[in-house]
């Protein structure tokens, strides 16, 4: 956990006072609309179809029990029971009412939690690898990293209007879990040839209207040398970025039109400017950082404890779990367990307040009080002693979130889509519930292997579908809800943007489409243990085309 | 006072004007009196360009009651009565189309 300080306390308490007389103002009209709207997204304050939507970050998705109690409490009172954990590591409320945020956010507040910078056009949540400091396969805690930028661009004021939103993601393991190439700014820790570590730099990622995989435009960048980057990144963005069109503002679309190799030159003149100053860092300040994420006092355990496999052996439904959603830990002895918030049928990522305190309640008794939000919409919790598998396992089961299909066809990635987004132009969760049902068949499910799908109402692509190894998005025809289908994209190491495979189906069409598309894996692939990419990246995206369109 | 939407706006059937209300967020409609309510059947319903546009101006000029005012689409049934013209509208009439999640239904574990 990172403990915070008096510092951030008092700003995020400054910031509800604040938010609190510029509520009053509105409601009594001192604000017009046009005026406090920008107040409001500030402070992740949307207006959607119903109701104000409230984000709300969640810094690296880590989150502490009383955090996640406080979420509980949140969805109760002030909405309607339950809340809806996002792609970038937030939660969204959908029901809220303006009269009441000034106390919700205060509420809040007295866990450290807030919505700043969750919208606008500002450096948003710093998302990372939600299994930060306990993958066995992270060269350190990149959550260390995001802090120290964090820290720097909260309310900073020349980052504060920026042409539009700045997504940034820090990455420190060999497989990439923060989908680093999808987003404006990226780092990712390594060792170079000396061993000495360093961050890859990569810039102009981004999906909606333009997907763009971010270019790497320095290899090697010194870790003292991060802020004064990030500084000379923004800033040439600020500079050159377009604001006379909306589409054309983001970061990827400055990078794309310049040339990563002029745009990394321009970056350069800037850094180099300031690479030596103020914020060069010390190695003090990012040990003092480094210093407040607290880690738990591990017992010295053995892997593999027998009363596990015993487990293993009398129980196949837990069987299976474990090797589905238990991950291997950098301490012996200890696991990390993936809560799947997509049951059959379900809305992904959503969990009601009854849920969250029931594991905010397994955090603290088995997990150091510690839970993680990945971007795939799933939780964890990532100090499990191995030998309390099965009672966290029977635990999580009564709740609903130990469904074992984590990373398989229906831990489906899907936005809110039209049943709550005004941007929306089509419904994603009706798409998704149905495609869980489709194969609700379990054996059939672990048969596919790894199959991510992802979900967007609209080309914003929240529900990052250009990247998922199936990617369906919403389009509106003539008043009636559309899907466009792509393959072969993914989110990792390789990321890759999927191709489409043809014209757009209509709603009722998109499960059967999907079903067609995995009928033609199950025939095309050379061995039972290929997984869908592997066959598209061997046969090509035509043979799904023939299949799918075959009859249509 | 001419509305900017004024050459803009076309009108091919029955529509109306909604909007927001300020303090909850909550979907309202505007009626023939001038005021708003959340009662679908109790919106002003008009059929051209003109009485769309007078209408959206007086709502949009009510900042304190609404936000977001706009021109939606009606559908007319045969027997007189008007229901949303598309999704959108149906879906903020009626609520999101999935079941919400229950808390009933998800029992707290044990511990």
């Amino acid at each position: 956990m990172y403990v915070y300080d008096a510092f951030d306390r008092t700003l995020v308490a400054e910031r509800v006072s604040e938010f609190r007389g510029q509520v009053a103002r509105r409601l009594s009209g001192e604000l017009t609309e046009e005026e406090f709207k920008l107040l409001r997204l500030q402070n992740g304050v949307y207006l959607q179809l119903h109701a104000y939507m409230l984000r709300i970050a969640i810094p690296y998705g880590t989150l502490s029990s009383e955090q996640l109690r406080m979420l509980a409490r949140i969805a109760r009172r002030y909405d309607r029971g339950y809340g809806h954990f996002t792609t970038r590591q937030n939660i969204q409320f959908h029901w809220i009412k303006l009269e009441e945020l000034p106390d919700a956010m205060a509420e809040l507040a007295s866990v450290g939690m807030h919505g700043m910078q969750t919208s606008g056009n500002n450096v948003r949540n710093i998302t990372t690898d939600q299994w930060a400091g306990v993958a066995p396969d992270e060269i350190e805690d990149p959550r260390v990293w995001a802090e120290v930028i964090r820290q720097h661009v909260t309310l900073h004021p020349e980052f504060s209007f920026m042409p539009r939103k700045f997504k940034i993601a820090v990455g420190s393991s060999s497989h990439d879990r923060a989908a680093l190439r999808i987003h404006d700014l990226a780092f990712r820790l390594h060792r170079n040839g000396s061993g000495e570590t360093g961050f890859e730099v990569m810039v102009g990622g981004g999906l909606g209207r333009t997907p763009f995989l971010a270019k790497t435009i320095r290899p090697f960048l010194l870790k003292r040398d991060v802020l004064s980057y990030v500084e000379a990144v923004l800033r040439t963005y600020n500079q050159f970025g377009r604001r006379d069109n909306i589409w054309k503002a983001r970061i990827k679309i400055l990078v794309h039109d310049l040339g990563a190799e002029t745009f990394a030159k321009e970056v350069e003149t800037e850094w180099q400017g300031i690479k030596d100053g103020r914020l060069a860092l010390d190695p003090a300040v990012v040990a003092d950082v480094a210093s407040r994420f607290v880690y738990p006092a591990y017992e010295a355990l053995a892997d593999s404890p027998p009363d596990l496999a015993q487990a293993r052996r009398a129980d196949r439904r837990f069987s299976t779990w474990v090797d589905n959603s238990v991950s291997n830990h950098k301490i012996p002895g200890y696991a990390i367990v993936t809560l799947s918030l997509k049951p059959e049928g379900g809305t992904p990522g959503d969990a009601t307040a009854e849920q969250m305190d029931a594991i905010a309640d397994l955090a603290d008794r088995y997990s150091f009080g510690e839970i993680r939000v990945g971007h795939e919409q799933n939780l964890a919790l990532p100090h499990v002693a191995q030998r309390d598998l099965f009672a966290v396992w029977r635990a999580l089961d009564k709740i609903g979130v130990a469904t074992s299909n984590v990373g398989l066809v229906s831990d489906i990635i899907a936005c809110p889509g039209l049943d709550y987004c005004s941007l929306a132009n089509a419904r994603s969760i009706p798409v998704a519930q149905e495609i869980t049902r489709r194969f609700r068949d379990r054996d059939l499910a672990h048969d596919l292997g790894r199959l991510h799908i992802n979900i967007s109402g609209c080309i914003n692509a929240c529900g990052h579908h250009h990247v998922g190894h199936i990617g369906i998005l919403g389009v509106e025809k003539n008043g009636e809800e559309f899907y466009q289908l792509t393959i072969g994209g993914r989110a990792d190491e390789e990321a890759r943007l999927g191709t489409l495979i043809g014209p757009a189906v209509s709603y009722g069409e998109v499960a059967d489409v999907v079903e067609d598309i995995v009928a033609a894996y199950l025939e095309l692939r050379a061995r039972p243990d290929e997984i869908f990419l592997e066959t598209v990246e061997r046969v090509g995206v035509e043979p799904f085309r023939e299949r799918v369109y075959a009859t249509r | 006072m001419t509305s900017p939407l004024d050459k803009k706006l076309k009108i091919t059937g029955p529509v109306l004007i909604t909007a927001n209300r300020l303090a909850d967020g909550a979907v309202i409609y505007r009626t023939a009196h001038g005021g708003w309510t959340t009662q679908f059947s109790g919106a002003s319903v008009v059929n051209s360009a003109p009485a769309a546009i007078a209408l959206l101006d007086a709502a949009i000029a009510d900042d304190v009651g609404a936000v977001n005012a706009y021109v939606a689409p009606v559908k007319l049934d045969p027997d007189g009565r008007t229901r949303p013209g598309n999704l959108r509208e149906l879906i903020r009439l009626a609520g999101p189309t999935i079941e919400l999640p229950q808390a009933a239904e998800l029992p707290v574990a044990a511990g």
